[in-house]
């Protein structure tokens, strides 16, 4: 029998290796990822290569990567600040769809085409890709800054009016046997309603029960099931997978577990709209654009010089500065994903002939290529002009000191640090914990501190001080060294269980506290109390028996492998504390020779 | 040559004493300027000791190894702050810096040792004047520290004072380091400030005092 590698796999190693070998070229002459996935995708497509052929399905499922990254933005923005942004939404948002669709089906009209065919034409420009858009800002940084966010919720509004605009679809050709469905209509509202619903009462008790298994994979795997289950349920009403996640994601932003999914389901983001954009790059028909090149380039050029006329338009009406409406303008220019699903939907309708379909498909496909060639030009552009300084509100306030640990020990420390108004990021591994001091109005992140990218994230790199208050002593002293080597700068408290542990941190140089020792010293001070010792002299031979403590402790450190030696030590040190104390005793026993000089 | 060796230097410690050094201006800057110098040990006693005990045998150490004893603190309540006093008193003990034990030991380590005050007050001069606002002069209210450096055979000298720092700008305190870190040089090359003996001096008589009062 013949050996024969699957054919997933197949298709693996070529969506792999055509990314691995266009992206960072693409990236080092600065046309940004996007342009190198979408050149592999032409590289390797039917047009190219001809080694992947079902560009159909393979768009399907990439799409979960732009679903994944809606999950991910609307992790990051909490309800309020999303409420914040319904002005843009669907003041900008509804303007932008609205007049571009009428006026694309005004100039058609123009050339005496059928306005129900330049009204679904129209639809198709009013869109953007969600994908391209965000990409380009968040790899260029602009994400947050006021041109990013106008672009970003225009983008959400698109998502949202998709519903509507497939609907209208189906009443511009009451013919062709579709009728409006008002009971999907009602479905969909309905699963709006109970996502809403279910994400806030529901969502948090199965996270902190998943998360208590403390496996890893498996918080993963629910992640994953997550955001593909709301997709598919979006979808199974004829919503749009994309704002299914986004909503998702909202719900759990202010949740202890954003962290923790952010980072999990990130790479699974990055690989998924990575080939995404292959098979976008993949579905372009250069054998078409070959064949009437001037009509497909002058179509899709032309239609993005429109967007970019429009959009700069409409940022202006809504108050935003030139350069904001320049970033708004440009990085919605391109004609989008949901131009293709529109098309397609148009040509399966007949409102388009299929050689109409196809044209328009390669326009978009083509238009979505100008984009990160236009960002090239512009950042070219405005290079060596300067641009003054602006504040930002950033999403993630990294904080001076990190606690790892919000058990007994880590909730003094930042309850102290609270109270002088030195936040601390505070993260936490047990989800129960969490829960518990979340009940008093503490909050904490879950996380596993001794991943670094936990680390990372919980903003090591800018911190002043890390405490590690975490039980896994193993686990600690791990962090403790990884910190101490690749972040040098941050000072590490660590700590101490026992004489033990002590050592081992003695030994990186790292500062530690043993937290019985301290306790157990107080017991001691309190006991001499009893016995009759006056206040200050019960402090003051705890403080000495400290100090004696603390010196033998560093001796040991060099000889403690060596048992005998070590008996012999201690031996040695129980004499130097009595010879220590000596005086507090006899001034016990009633001999005032320490005071003696003074008159008493 | 440029710089004399550390061997030709007196060694000076200057122990060092601020409830609230981070708000400090004065102090602090003198400390910074001279905390380097060659020769010079500051020893501060609010950050070493936060809880208020002192490693008595350590200090003892510190002052065995110097030739010139410091002491830098702002004057509160006509004297030094808590923790100095501490010090003094745990520090200087019977049978080591003065009298004998009853062991016989004598109390003879810092016979022959300077003893210096640098002292800030907030006050000018012309409040620390009989008449004036705080009765006394600044030499007499030093009187205690005179007497503890008499009593353990120290060499009692002329403190170096930064008076009435609540009129003094930044440019007036700049030229009062400077001239702290000239006078420390002096020390260092063994040109001391000179001798007081305020004992020599005419006697307050407290009864007469008194009596005029109750007129």
């Amino acid at each position: 029998m013949e050996h024969q590698a699957p054919s997933i796999l197949l298709q693996g190693i070529v969506y792999l290796g055509s990314a691995v070998l266009a992206v960072p070229v693409s990236r080092r002459i600065g046309l940004g990822s996007v342009l190198g996935y979408l050149l592999a995708g032409i590289i390797i497509g039917p047009w190219g290569l001809a080694l992947i052929h079902d560009v159909e399905s393979v768009l399907q499922f990439a799409e979960f990567g732009v679903v994944m990254m809606l999950f991910l933005i609307g992790l990051e923005l909490e309800p309020g600040k999303l409420w914040n942004l319904r002005v843009p939404i669907f003041g900008l948002g509804g303007i932008q769809v609205m007049l571009t669709m009428l006026l694309v089906m005004g100039i058609g009209l123009l050339f005496h085409q059928d306005w129900r065919m330049m009204l679904v034409v129209g639809m198709g420009v009013a869109m953007s890709s969600t994908a391209i858009a965000i990409q380009t800002l968040s790899e260029r940084g602009m994400l947050p800054q006021p041109g990013g966010q106008a672009a970003f919720s225009v983008l959400l509004f698109q998502d949202l009016a998709v519903i509507p605009l497939m609907l209208a679809l189906t009443l511009l050709v009451p013919q062709a046997g579709m009728k409006l469905d008002w009971m999907l209509v009602a479905r969909g509202l309905g699963l709006i309603v109970f996502i809403v619903v279910g994400g806030n009462f529901l969502l948090r008790p199965v996270l902190r029960y998943i998360a208590n298994t403390g496996m890893r994979e498996i918080f993963v795997a629910f992640a994953l099931f997550l955001v593909m289950g709301v997709a598919l349920l979006m979808q199974s009403v004829g919503l749009s997978m994309a704002l299914g996640a986004f909503l998702a994601g909202v719900l759990l932003a202010d949740s202890e577990y954003r962290q923790e999914l952010e980072l999990d389901i990130e790479p699974f983001k990055g690989l998924l709209l990575g080939l995404f954009f292959i098979a976008v790059g993949m579905s372009v028909d250069v054998g078409l654009i070959f064949r009437q090149p001037l009509l497909v380039l002058g179509l899709a050029l032309g239609l993005v010089l429109l967007k970019i006329v429009l959009l700069f338009g409409f940022a202006k009406c809504f108050k935003q500065a030139d350069t904001d409406s320049v970033i708004f303008a440009l990085t919605l220019s391109q004609l989008g994903e949901f131009a293709f699903v529109i098309y397609s939907a148009a040509a399966q309708m007949h409102i388009f002939t299929p050689e109409q379909a196809s044209l328009l498909n390669a326009v978009v496909a083509v238009s979505m290529l100008t984009t990160p060639l236009i960002m090239l030009l512009y950042s070219i552009s405005t290079k060596h002009r300067l641009r003054p300084e602006r504040a930002f509100d950033e999403f993630e306030t990294h904080r001076k000191v990190i606690v790892a640990g919000y058990g007994r020990f880590g909730q003094v420390v930042s309850r102290l640090l609270n109270g002088i108004n030195v936040a601390p990021t505070v993260i936490e591994y047990d989800p129960n914990q969490i829960e518990m001091v979340r009940r008093f109005g503490f909050k904490g992140y879950y996380g596993d501190i001794t991943r670094p990218d936990v680390l990372e994230a919980a903003g090591i790199a800018t911190a002043t001080l890390l405490v590690i208050a975490i039980d896994d002593v193993e686990a600690s002293v791990a962090t403790a060294k990884y910190v101490q080597t690749h972040y040098p700068q941050v000072k590490i408290l660590a700590r101490a269980r026992n004489r033990t542990d002590t050592y081992q941190y003695m030994e990186l140089g790292i500062s530690s506290v043993r937290e019985a020792f301290h306790s157990a010293l107080t017991v001691a001070q309190e006991a001499l109390k009893i016995l009759g010792f006056g206040a200050f002299q019960a402090r003051r031979i705890a403080w000495q028996f400290q100090q004696h403590d603390e010196k033998i402790l560093k001796e040991a450190l060099l000889i403690r492998h060596d048992q005998q030696k070590l008996i012999s030590h201690s031996a040695r040190s129980r004499q130097d504390l009595s010879d220590l104390l000596h005086h507090e005793l006899r001034q016990k026993a009633g001999d005032d020779d320490k005071d003696r000089g003074f008159d008493t | 040559m440029t710089e004399k060796s550390a061997a030709d230097h007196l060694r000076v410690l200057i122990i060092f004493a601020h409830p609230s050094y981070e708000t400090s201006r004065i102090n602090r800057a003198l400390c910074e300027a001279v905390k380097d110098l060659p020769g010079v040990t500051l020893h501060d006693l609010y950050q070493t000791y936060p809880e208020q005990l002192i490693d008595v045998p350590s200090e003892q150490a510190l002052l065995e190894d110097c030739d010139v004893l410091i002491l830098q603190h702002p004057l509160y309540w006509y004297s030094c702050p808590a923790l100095m006093k501490n010090w003094i008193d745990s520090v200087l003990a019977l049978g080591w810096a003065y009298g004998q034990d009853n062991q016989g030991k004598r109390g003879d380590a810092l016979k022959g040792k300077s003893f210096v005050q640098v002292i800030s007050s907030g006050g000018s001069e012309d409040v620390y004047q009989r008449g004036g606002h705080n009765n006394f002069t600044l030499a007499e209210l030093l009187r205690p520290f005179e007497q503890t450096a008499d009593l353990c055979d120290m060499l009692y000298r002329q403190p170096f004072l930064t008076q009435d720092l609540r009129n003094l700008d930044a440019a007036g305190i700049n030229a009062k380091v400077e001239g702290y870190v000239q006078w420390m040089h002096d020390l260092l090359r063994g040109e001391l400030p000179p001798l007081i003996n305020s004992h020599h001096a005419p006697q307050a008589d407290y009864a007469q005092q008194h009596t005029a009062k109750l007129n």
